[in-house]
C-alpha cells in the first residue's frame, strides 16, 4: 500500500493501471515500453525517488524547471510565507506582485525591454508574444525554426514542429513559415516578402537537441528582422536563468530582442507562471486595450513572488561562479568519455549547462536514456532528434554529485554501444 | 522583515557561499606547488601593500588599538608568514625513503574562519594566507564590529588571488554576519574545519557545531619577574607589550608577579618607560571603573592609557603608555586579576620565585588556561620550573608577551590564532600553522626489507597544467556590448552586405 496522505495506491502496477484508465493511456504505456518504469515520488534537490524507492539524479529538470533543484528550500520558504497574504490575485486589476516582478525582470533584461505581460505557462506566453507581434506590425506571418519547440497552445503549437500541430489540425502553413536552423539564406528568403510580423526562435533549440547557433547566426537573424520589419521574439524558456552562464542566453549572444519569453524555471517548479518582456514599441496594445489578453492564472501573484526569489538567487555571484565550475567539469568529464567512445558519442553540444549529447544512431539517445535510467540518472532524448540526448544539469550542483553523474554516464554510454549494435539503424 | 529576506534565506545565501567554496576547493586541491606559490605571492603582496590602509581602517571602525601597531601585525601576518613557510611542504609529496613512506599532502577543503574585532585584519590575513598556502578555500566570518574593513580586505585579497590564477571563490566573506547565520554556517556539512579566533562563546559554539574545529581561548597572562631578571629590560618589555596595540592581543600581560627584592626597582623602571604606577586610591578607582560589577568594561577594550585614566578619573602625565595597578593577592574575587584587554597591568609582590610560580598558577585558575605566560629571569632553573608548572602552551622568556607569544618577537610561529590546547578546551595545541589545515595520505610500504621502496623522484602528484583555473566572467550589463561583440557585429554586417 502506498499511502500519500491525499490518495493511495495498492502498488506501482495498480497506479499504472489506473493512470492508463483515467489519465493518458499512450503516455503511460510509452514509458513502460521504453524501459523507463518511472513514477516520481519523493523529490529533493537534484534527486528524486521512484515509487519503488529507486534514487535517480535529475538531468532533465523538466526543461530547466528545476534549474534550482526540486523543492528548493528558499523557494518553499518564500511560497509558504507569501501564502500568508497572497493568492493568485485578480487578473483584471493592477497587482502588487505582478508589478514587483515586472520591475525585477526588466532590470535583468536588455534596456529596450520595458514591460512584462504574464501567462500561466510557456505556451501561453508564446501565444501572447505572437499576438503582440501581429498587433505591433499589423502582419500575420510568423517565422520559426524547423524542429523548434514553443509549447502546445494554439499559436505556439503552430509555430512548432508538425509533430505536435497536425494531430490537432492546428498547423497553419500559410501563416507559419519554418526555416532550417543556422540557415541565414532561408531566413532571409522567409522575411524578404516584408509580410512577417515576427521571428520566434529559441536561443538554443531544446527539443531539437540543443544544436548550437553558428557564431553570429542569431545576430544576423536579428539584423534581418530589422531590415525586413519583423520582430525578434527570443524564446528563453530553456536558455535563461544562468543556464548559459549569463542570466539570459540571448543577451550573452549580444542581441536586444523585441520580446523575450520566460517560463519553466522562473518559478522553480513551485507555482507556475510565464512572462513576456516586451519593448516599448511592442507595448502598444497594452496602452490601447489592456484587456486584449486575459489570463486568470497568468502572472498568479504567488508565482510572481516565487519568481522574484528565483531571479534574486540566479543573480548571486556564487551562482555565476558555480555554473562555470559545473560547466567546466562536465566539459572535461564528457570529453574524457568521448575519447573512449569517439565513434559512438560523436558530438557534445554545450553552452554553459545547456548540453546535448549526439550519438551515432538514429535512436541513439533513447538507448542511452534507458541505460542511464538503469544507472540512476534521468535524462531525456530530444523528441525532435532522437540521436541527441538532452543533458541538463542544475546550476547549484556540487562537485561530488557532478562526479557521480559523470561516472554513471560513462557506464551507461558504454553499455548503450552494445545495444546500438542490436538495434537496426 | 521583508518578504524576501527571511532568516532562513540569509542562511541559505550563506550556505551558497560554502557551495561555491566547495567548487573552488575542489579545483584548488589539484594545484601544484608553482601554481599555489603564485597565488600566495600575489595575496601576500596585496596584503602587505595594504597593511597600513587596513590598519587605519580597522582602528577607525572598531575604535580599538593603535594603527601603527596594527600595521606591524598586518605586515607580520602577510610577508612574515610567507617568509616563514615553504609552500612545497604542504603541496609536494614528502618522501621518507628510510621509513618507506610517501606522504601526499591534501587540503582540508573548505575552511570557515571566524575572525575577531580585536585583531580583525591581521587575523583575516593570517587565516587567508595559511588557507591558500595549503590550497584550501576559505570563507571568512568577521566580527560584526569589524565587518566593513574585513570585507574590504577580503575583496582585495580575493582579487589578487584570482588574478594570480586561484580558483574563483577560494576566498569569500560573509558580509552581514549575525549570530544565527554564523551558527548555521558552523554547523553546515559544507564546512571541513572551523578556525575560530574570538571570544569564548564563539569558540565553544564552534566546538558544539559537530564540525572539526580549531579554536582559541581567552588569555590571562602572568608575567613573573624574578630577582635575577634584567629589571630595566623587563620593565621596557612590559611597558612596550602593554602599549602594543593598546593590549588588544590576548597574549598581553595581565599581572606582573614580582619578587619583592626587585619590585621597587621594577616600579621605578616602569615609570621611566612611560607607565604610571597607581597609588592605592587610584588603583581602587581603576578597579571600579575598568571592572564595574567585577567584570571587564568591554567599551574600554583596546583604548589607550589616557582613555583608561580618564574613565577612572586619574590624572596621569602626558605620554603615559600604561597604568600599573598594584594589588595584594591573586584571588578570584579580585577584579584586577581578570583578563586585561587594555593597557592596565596588575602588579603583585611575592617573596620568592617559588611563590611567584604559585601566584602565576593562581592567575591561570581564574582565566587563561592553556594560553600564554611571560617570565623575565636569567636563571634557567626558574625558567624551566615556571614552564613546567604553568598550564599554558607558550611562555615568552625575556620578551614582551603581546609580540612574544604571538611569534612576532620570538621564534614561535607568528600567529593570530593562539591554540590553548586541552588545558584551554581546544584541539589546537600551538600557534596555528599551515600544517593544521592539511592532512596527508601516507603510502606505507611493507616494512619487510625484501620489499623495495619505489623511486618517486621527479614524480608530481598534482596538476601542472598551464591554463588557469576557470575564469568567471563578470556579469555583462544587459544590452552593453564588449569590444569583441562590436567587432563580431561589424563582421556580421559586412558579411550581410557581401551576400547582397
Amino acid at each position: 500500500m502506498y499511502d500519500y496522505d491525499f490518495f493511495s495506491f495498492e502498488s506501482k502496477a495498480d497506479f499504472l493501471d489506473r493512470s492508463e484508465k483515467v489519465w493518458n493511456p499512450d503516455k503511460t504505456r510509452f514509458w513502460q515500453d521504453a524501459g523507463v518504469d518511472l513514477v516520481i515520488d519523493r523529490r529533493e534537490g537534484y534527486l528524486f525517488w521512484d515509487m519503488a524507492g529507486r534514487r535517480l539524479i535529475d538531468m532533465h529538470l523538466n526543461g530547466g524547471t528545476y534549474n534550482l533543484g526540486h523543492r528548493n528550500p528558499e523557494l518553499i520558504a518564500v511560497l509558504e510565507q507569501a501564502m500568508g497574504r497572497f493568492d493568485i490575485g485578480n487578473h483584471h486589476f493592477p497587482a502588487l506582485a505582478r508589478t514587483a516582478l515586472a520591475e525585477a525582470l526588466v532590470a535583468t533584461c536588455t534596456p529596450n525591454l520595458r514591460r512584462v505581460i504574464y501567462g500561466s505557462g510557456g505556451g501561453e506566453a508564446i501565444d501572447i508574444a505572437i499576438k503582440t507581434a501581429r498587433h505591433t506590425r499589423q502582419r500575420r506571418r510568423i517565422v520559426s525554426i524547423r524542429k523548434g519547440y514553443h509549447g502546445h497552445t494554439g499559436l505556439a503549437v503552430a509555430a512548432g514542429d508538425e509533430r505536435f500541430s497536425t494531430l490537432f489540425l492546428s498547423d497553419r502553413p500559410d501563416e507559419f513559415v519554418q526555416v532550417p536552423f543556422n540557415d541565414l539564406d532561408a531566413m532571409e528568403a522567409a522575411l524578404r516578402g516584408g509580410d512577417v510580423a515576427g521571428v520566434v526562435i529559441e536561443t538554443i533549440p531544446a527539443t531539437y537537441g540543443f544544436p548550437l547557433p553558428d557564431p553570429g547566426y542569431l545576430r544576423s537573424v536579428k539584423a534581418l528582422c530589422e531590415r525586413h520589419g519583423a520582430l525578434y521574439i527570443a524564446d528563453e524558456v530553456q536558455t535563461g536563468l544562468m543556464r548559459t552562464g549569463e542570466m539570459w542566453g540571448v543577451v550573452k549572444a549580444g542581441i536586444e530582442p523585441d520580446m523575450m519569453v520566460v517560463g519553466k524555471g522562473i518559478t522553480g517548479g513551485m507555482y507556475p507562471i510565464a512572462c513576456v518582456a516586451v519593448s516599448e514599441e511592442c507595448s502598444a496594445w497594452l496602452k490601447e486595450d489592456g484587456f486584449g489578453h486575459i489570463s486568470t492564472g497568468g502572472g498568479a501573484e504567488l508565482g510572481c513572488i516565487v519568481a522574484l526569489k528565483v531571479l534574486e538567487i540566479c543573480g548571486r555571484p556564487e551562482v555565476r561562479s558555480m555554473v562555470h565550475y559545473i560547466a567546466e567539469r562536465f566539459r572535461d568529464g564528457l570529453s574524457a568519455i568521448q575519447e573512449r567512445y569517439p565513434d559512438w558519442l560523436v558530438g557534445i553540444r554545450q553552452d554553459g549547462v545547456v548540453m546535448g549529447l549526439e550519438f551515432d544512431h538514429p535512436e541513439g539517445a533513447k538507448l542511452v536514456m534507458r541505460r542511464l535510467y538503469e544507472n540512476g540518472v534521468w535524462a531525456i532524448f530530444s523528441t525532435l532528434d532522437p540521436r541527441v540526448l538532452q543533458f541538463k544539469p542544475g546550476i547549484l550542483l556540487g562537485p561530488e554529485l557532478v562526479d557521480e553523474i559523470l561516472d554513471r554516464t560513462a557506464t551507461a554510454i558504454g553499455l548503450a554501444v552494445g545495444d546500438a549494435a542490436g538495434v537496426p539503424a | 522583515m521583508t518578504l524576501l529576506e527571511t532568516e532562513a534565506a540569509g542562511s541559505a545565501r550563506a550556505r551558497m557561499m560554502l557551495d561555491r567554496a566547495r567548487w573552488a576547493a575542489t579545483a584548488f586541491a589539484t594545484f601544484d606547488r608553482e601554481r599555489t606559490q603564485r597565488v600566495v605571492d600575489a595575496v601576500v603582496d596585496a596584503a602587505y601593500q595594504n597593511a597600513q590602509r587596513f590598519a587605519e581602517a580597522a582602528v577607525e571602525e572598531t575604535g580599538m588599538g593603535v594603527a601603527d601597531h596594527k600595521r606591524r601585525k598586518n605586515e607580520a601576518c602577510s610577508r612574515g608568514i610567507a617568509e616563514r613557510y615553504d609552500v612545497g611542504d604542504y603541496v609536494d609529496a614528502q618522501i621518507d625513503a628510510a621509513a618507506k613512506i610517501v606522504a601526499v599532502p591534501k587540503p582540508a577543503g573548505v575552511v570557515l574562519a571566524i575572525t575577531p574585532s580585536t585583531n580583525p585584519i591581521a587575523t583575516v590575513y593570517f587565516n587567508a594566507i595559511l588557507a591558500l598556502m595549503t590550497r584550501n578555500a576559505v570563507v571568512v566570518s568577521p566580527h560584526p564590529l569589524a565587518r566593513r574593513v574585513s570585507a574590504d580586505a577580503v575583496a582585495v585579497l580575493a582579487q589578487a588571488a584570482v588574478s594570480a590564477g586561484a580558483p574563483d571563490g577560494c576566498l569569500q566573506i560573509v558580509e552581514e554576519p549575525t549570530i544565527p547565520l554564523i551558527e548555521a554556517l558552523m554547523g553546515d556539512r559544507g564546512v571541513d574545519v572551523i578556525v575560530a579566533t574570538g571570544g569564548t562563546a564563539v569558540v565553544r559554539a564552534a566546538y558544539h557545531s559537530g564540525n572539526p574545529a580549531l579554536g582559541v581561548g581567552p588569555g590571562n597572562v602572568p608575567a613573573l619577574v624574578d630577582a635575577t631578571a634584567d629589571v630595566a629590560k623587563a620593565a621596557s618589555c612590559l611597558a612596550d607589550s602593554k602599549a602594543f596595540d593598546n593590549s588588544i592581543l590576548c597574549t598581553n600581560e595581565s599581572v606582573a608577579i614580582v619578587e619583592e627584592r626587585v619590585a621597587d626597582a621594577l616600579a621605578r623602571e616602569l615609570t621611566r618607560h612611560g607607565a604610571h604606577v597607581l597609588d592605592e586610591e587610584e588603583a581602587a578607582r581603576a578597579r571600579a571603573a575598568l571592572y564595574p560589577g567585577g567584570r571587564i568594561e568591554t567599551a574600554l577594550a583596546g583604548k589607550n592609557a589616557a582613555a583608561l585614566a580618564a574613565a577612572a578619573e586619574i590624572r596621569v602625565p602626558a605620554g603615559t603608555r600604561a597604568l600599573v595597578a598594584p594589588f595584594a593577592s591573586i584571588v578570584p574575587e579580585e577584579p584586577l586579576a581578570l583578563e586585561k584587554l587594555f593597557p592596565l597591568l596588575g602588579l603583585v609582590r611575592v617573596p620568592d620565585a617559588a611563590r611567584g610560580i604559585d601566584a602565576a598558577r593562581a592567575l591561570l585558575r581564574i582565566g587563561g588556561a592553556g594560553h600564554s605566560a611571560v617570565i623575565h629571569s636569567r636563571d634557567p632553573r626558574t625558567i624551566l620550573a615556571f614552564g613546567a608548572a604553568v598550564g599554558v602552551l607558550r611562555v615568552s622568556v625575556n620578551a614582551p608577551g603581546s609580540t612574544g607569544s604571538s611569534g612576532l618577537d620570538t621564534n614561535l610561529a607568528p600567529t593570530m590564532t593562539v591554540g590553548t590546547g586541552f588545558f584551554g578546551r581546544s584541539a589546537l595545541t600551538e600557534n596555528l600553522q599551515p600544517q593544521h589545515l592539511t592532512q596527508c595520505t601516507r603510502l606505507a610500504y611493507a616494512s619487510d626489507p625484501s620489499e623495495p621502496f619505489g623511486d618517486f623522484g621527479g614524480l608530481q602528484p598534482w596538476s601542472v597544467r598551464a591554463e588557469p583555473a576557470p575564469v568567471v566572467a563578470r556579469p555583462q550589463p544587459a544590452g552593453e556590448m564588449t569590444r569583441d561583440d562590436l567587432r563580431r557585429m561589424i563582421l556580421d554586417e559586412l558579411r550581410e552586405l557581401v551576400r547582397q
